[in-house]
């Protein structure tokens, strides 16, 4: 079991949590992530790893509230108990000889985003991030950006603030003023696709963070798998082992985003009736 | 008295009942029908049985034991040279074992060694057996990494020696494949619940949630938590895929994921959290027992339809005989000399955003025929041009094997690994590390669960015999 240690509304949909989980604080590094379970007989979900206090045996995760377990997630309160948090899974994002960075985040893909820009700044790189929201009451973690961050530039869809539109914009722009090193974007897979897209006339690499369907997270069912468009052809990988970072122009994102709304029937069912529950209970 | 020519036959649960539920296909000997079995065995002179165990048994001294009714003696027999009976009693291919070598069975019927030891090991369990006391420490202290049959034996083995051990398992549960691969219906989850028990009490700790590789590596268990030889037993890993078009489409599965959803998730209740396809036309690719038990698993699930296909014929499909008997009995349908070349998906010629396109609907295969033995002595199957064809579906499971985890491998110095990803041994499960032993599948890639067990049983001898400074020759 696992204790929460704190817990804190980032905005109306998205938590944050301190999870006490000594082994994987003292081991996670940006980019990696978990598996939980929030009770005995709960479904496996991954999350990110935001933070890790290895001194206080404590890892940091944010999520959005989207479905059933993250309902229930969002349910259990400072003190209470997870019944599994394993990890850390995949590989860590790999920061070595990078200079100067753009880290876009999109949404709660922030969150995952922030330890990146995190380690790439105590590595002593240059980092401009660019994270992206719908409106303002949905921005996350703004100050904990601009502290690792050597320019923050903050979008939201609806122009209620920063720059109005998306990412792809001010990251177009910067590409065409300055050069960078690399590329590390985090967010919905759609989001991910165009920074792609804005990124390739400038050639500059681009890592995604790619977040499919899993069940062990140790590479043994192959749900995570995904096409990376190989110059000899097409290759199986799986996200859970061999990511979950990727080369943004090899990622086949029109299969990843047909594949992540297999069950999107039983999701959004299963998220009603845990809704209706925990409202009757109440 | 004759000999009766056939075995006693296992009572099992209608073919027409049970493809509807979860419980136990086979439901086990009565003691009249395991005695009078056990009557068949003609205690001949050269057990030839015993050479067909990999974990050689003395066969005809337990059955000797059946026979005279002594059934605790036959069960102490048994578990000299095996630790987890009740489930190898129903696991093991018997017929290309044991019982392929009965003597009875050059006339007659084969004597039925594996339902009997299935019946002493239920018996003896089913009695309230006092809680097991752990061994005297010796105060050593050993890792197991993973918790499936050869982990379990191997840290079995090794506790009743005093050794404290402790046993790493990557999920939330343990068992490794025993609870997430093979089926309920095929091996009831409370037969390994009790095996575990059982080395709990022994004072085995079972630590899940633990990845090695991740969570802590292989060395960290030697330098910082103190443990003096690692067993790794991780199983088999990465399924395989076959590499044809249509294989990311939505219903397509690893017969891993599929059965992992099922067994370990529970996605066969009425409202689970995790989510599974049911029902509909199910295609299942390959002819071993994950073969079966996932064609087993759809038809469970509410499947209209389930077909299996194989690309060899019935003469060379590997599963277990008994369980290709259950399937077919249960309607299952077996496409045999045929491979698949695609997998074909919806697609919405005006609506990009139709919930159903990038869904399976059909499977694409090419009829095969038998061509020259392969270097196993198999009969290499050869694709008939022109002969493709269509078969509508809804899901595809690919059972067509794994590779080896990559974890450890990645994550570990000074172990040497084979060209297929498993690690090197000799025939006591040291690898190339001082150490570190190793045995099961992520060895010799998918295999039996009694091999695997075999290996962790000698492993321990050899984890033993290496921290007690003995010679192992």
């Amino acid at each position: 079991m696992y204790r929460i240690l704190k817990k804190r509304s980032l905005n109306p949909t998205v938590t944050e949590m301190w999870i006490e989980a000594p082994l994987v604080a003292r081991k996670a590094k940006a980019g990696q992530f978990i598996i939980l379970r929030v009770d005995g007989d709960g479904e496996r979900i991954p999350l990110t790893v935001a933070e890790t206090r290895p001194e206080d045996g404590a890892v940091r995760i944010i999520f959005q509230i989207v479905g059933a377990t993250t309902f229930k997630l969002n349910e259990k309160h400072e003190g209470e108990y997870l019944a599994d948090f394993a990890g850390p899974l995949g590989e860590a994002t790999k920061l070595d000889g990078l200079h100067k960075v753009i880290v876009a985040g999109g949404g709660v893909g922030s969150a995952i985003a922030l330890p990146v820009a995190r380690a790439l700044k105590e590595a002593g790189a240059e980092v401009v991030s660019v994270i992206g929201f719908r409106s303002k009451d949905l921005l996350i973690l703004e100050d904990e950006f601009r502290a690792v961050s050597d320019r923050l530039i903050i979008t939201t869809d609806d122009g209620s603030y920063g720059l109005h539109g998306n990412v792809t914009a001010p990251i177009k722009e910067l590409l065409e003023k300055e050069t960078f090193d690399r590329i590390i974007t985090i967010g919905p897979l759609i989001m991910m696709k165009f920074v792609v897209a804005a990124a390739k006339p400038f050639g500059v690499p681009v890592t995604v963070s790619m977040n499919p369907v899993m069940i062990d997270g140790t590479g043994m069912c192959g749900g995570c798998r995904l096409t990376l468009h190989e110059e000899d052809g097409p290759v199986v990988r799986f996200a859970c082992v061999d990511g979950p970072d990727f080369d943004g122009y090899k990622v086949d994102f029109d299969e990843a985003m047909s594949r992540n709304r297999m069950y999107m029937p039983f999701e959004r069912r299963a998220y009603e009736e845990t809704c209706n529950l925990f409202r009757k209970e109440a | 008295m004759a000999i009766d020519p056939k075995k006693h036959e296992m009572p099992v649960q209608e073919p027409s009942v049970r493809a509807h539920n979860f419980s136990e296909v086979a439901l086990g000997y009565s003691e009249e029908t395991a005695r009078a079995e056990a009557a068949r065995c003609l205690n001949c002179k050269n057990r030839p049985c015993v050479e067909g165990c990999p974990v050689n048994i003395r066969i005809p001294d337990f059955i000797a034991l059946v026979k005279t009714g002594d059934f605790e003696g036959a069960y102490d027999v048994i578990t000299e040279a095996s630790s987890l009976p009740a489930i190898c009693g129903r696991v093991c291919p018997q017929e290309t074992q044991c019982e392929s070598k009965c003597t009875l069975g050059i006339r007659f019927e084969p004597v039925g060694i594996g339902r009997l030891e299935r019946y002493v090991a239920d018996r003896h369990n089913e009695q309230a057996a006092e809680k097991k006391t752990p061994a005297e420490p010796n105060g050593h202290k050993v890792a197991v990494i993973g918790s499936g049959p050869s982990g379990l034996t191997c840290a079995g083995a090794l506790a009743k020696k005093g050794y404290k051990v402790t046993v790493f398992e990557a999920l939330h549960k343990a068992g490794g494949v025993l609870v997430y691969g093979i089926p309920e219906f095929r091996l009831p989850k409370a037969i390994v619940a009790k095996e575990i028990e059982g080395l709990q009490e022994l004072g085995v700790t079972i630590a899940t949630n633990v990845i090695i590789g991740r969570t802590l590596t292989v060395d960290e268990l030697f330098e910082e938590e103190g443990f003096e030889a690692v067993f790794i037993g991780s199983g088999a890993g990465l399924p395989s895929f076959m590499h044809i078009p249509g294989e990311s489409l939505k219903g397509v599965y690893s017969a891993n994921e599929f059965l992992t959803r099922s067994n370990l998730m529970k996605a066969y209740e009425d409202l689970p959290d995790t989510p599974i396809m049911k029902g509909g036309k199910v295609v299942v690719v390959g002819g071993g027992n994950v073969a079966m038990d996932a064609a087993r698993t759809a038809l469970r699930l509410g499947a209209e339809k389930v077909a299996i296909v194989y690309r060899r014929s019935m003469e060379e499909l590997p599963a277990r005989r008994e369980e290709v008997e259950h399937a077919e009995e249960e309607g299952i349908e077996f496409d045999l000399l045929m491979n698949p070349v695609e997998i074909l998906g919806y697609q919405d010629p005006e609506d990009p955003r139709n919930e159903k396109n990038g869904f399976v609907t059909a499977i694409r295969c090419i009829r095969m025929e038998l061509g020259e033995p392969d270097e196993r002595g198999r009969r290499r199957p050869v694709e008939i041009p022109g002969s493709e064809f269509t078969m509508e579906a809804d899901t595809v499971i690919m059972a067509i094997g794994t590779t080896p985890n990559p974890l450890i491998r990645n994550t570990t110095e000074g172990i040497v690994f084979n060209r297929r990803g498993g690690i090197e041994t000799d025939e006591w499960g040291r690898s190339s590390r001082p150490g570190v032993f190793a045995g099961g599948d992520a060895v010799t890639g998918a295999a039996t669960v009694i091999s695997a067990m075999g290996a962790g049983k000698k492993a321990a001898e050899a984890i033993d015999r290496y921290l007690m400074g003995e010679d192992i020759e």
